[in-house]
């Protein structure tokens, strides 16, 4: 019965890592803007999101074998990670696009904090469950 | 937690920027500086960056900082200009000055502001996400 009500908020902490490691990806790529020879790289959200979680529904979360597991969203994630082609090639072989990456990043944080707020309203909506009022 | 990973990868590329500003002052600064008692003008440097991916294993490897990994010479022979009044001129009467190119170091300095401009808002976000992350969960 438990296990149901913490369905959802093991989904959505998997989406808040999966986030948080894109995030993580998006500020390496502005990091590394101006060395040569970098190649940008990025990650196919909803794709990450299906492996991390076998399933398209927010119903199912990953299966745990004890209690205390946590997914292991952060683990093991290198083959989801994929290179952005270049819109604008450079002399140096720089694929960073300046634009895109700021973009994505803006997107990125806006997407992170709906998670979280899911999560806050996820937690708030099981207290008023457990307390009856 | 990957989001901490963002400071340490940033932080990288602050400090990566502000040497190559370090650069580009010393550049300018040194733009009209004649040969010295060696005959030897000032040369020109330039950083040269390189990504740093994480050495602690067990960290993924998303994380990519920068470091300079070397900083280079330009080796183009000075500027010679003809003034024989110079106390440093040689025995044609042309002085070497350094052979700093102004606009090019004024351009790579712009640059480099925008750049380190980028990194700084970067961790402001993250730092931002971070303490929301904190309050998780409290009303």
């Amino acid at each position: 019965m438990l296990n149901r009500l913490t369905d959802t908020l093991a989904f959505h902490g998997q989406a808040l890592a999966l986030r948080s490691e894109r995030q993580q990806l998006l500020a390496s790529n502005i990091a590394n803007a101006d060395t040569p020879g970098y190649v940008a790289r990025d990650m196919n959200f909803a794709q990450a999101l299906q492996q991390v979680t076998g399933s398209t529904s927010a119903g199912r979360a990953l299966t745990t074998s004890q209690s205390g597991h946590i997914g292991s969203a952060a683990s093991g994630s290198t083959a989801k990670l994929v290179y952005a082609t270049p819109s604008q090639t450079n002399l140096d072989r720089n694929t960073v696009d300046m634009d895109r990456e700021r973009a994505n990043f803006a997107d990125n944080s806006v997407r992170y904090e709906a998670t979280l707020r899911f999560i806050n309203g996820n937690v708030r909506a099981l207290l008023s469950a457990i307390t009856g009022q | 937690m990957s989001m901490f990973d963002i400071f340490k990868v940033s932080g990288s590329a602050v400090s990566a920027q502000s040497q190559r500003l370090n650069v580009v002052a010393s550049n300018l600064a040194n733009a009209d500086t004649v040969a010295g008692p060696d005959g030897q003008p000032y040369k020109a440097r330039q950083v040269v960056f390189q990504t740093l991916m994480a050495a602690t294993p067990g960290a993924s490897d998303s994380a990519a900082g920068v470091r300079v990994s070397q900083i280079s010479e330009d080796q183009t022979p000075g500027r010679k200009v003809h003034d024989p009044k110079h106390p440093q001129a040689d025995g044609d009467g042309y002085v070497t000055y350094s052979n700093v190119n102004t606009i090019e170091e004024m351009v790579n300095m712009i640059s480099a502001s925008r750049s380190y401009q980028n990194n700084i808002e970067v961790m402001n976000t993250a730092k931002t996400l971070l303490l929301k992350t904190l309050q998780m969960g409290q009303q």
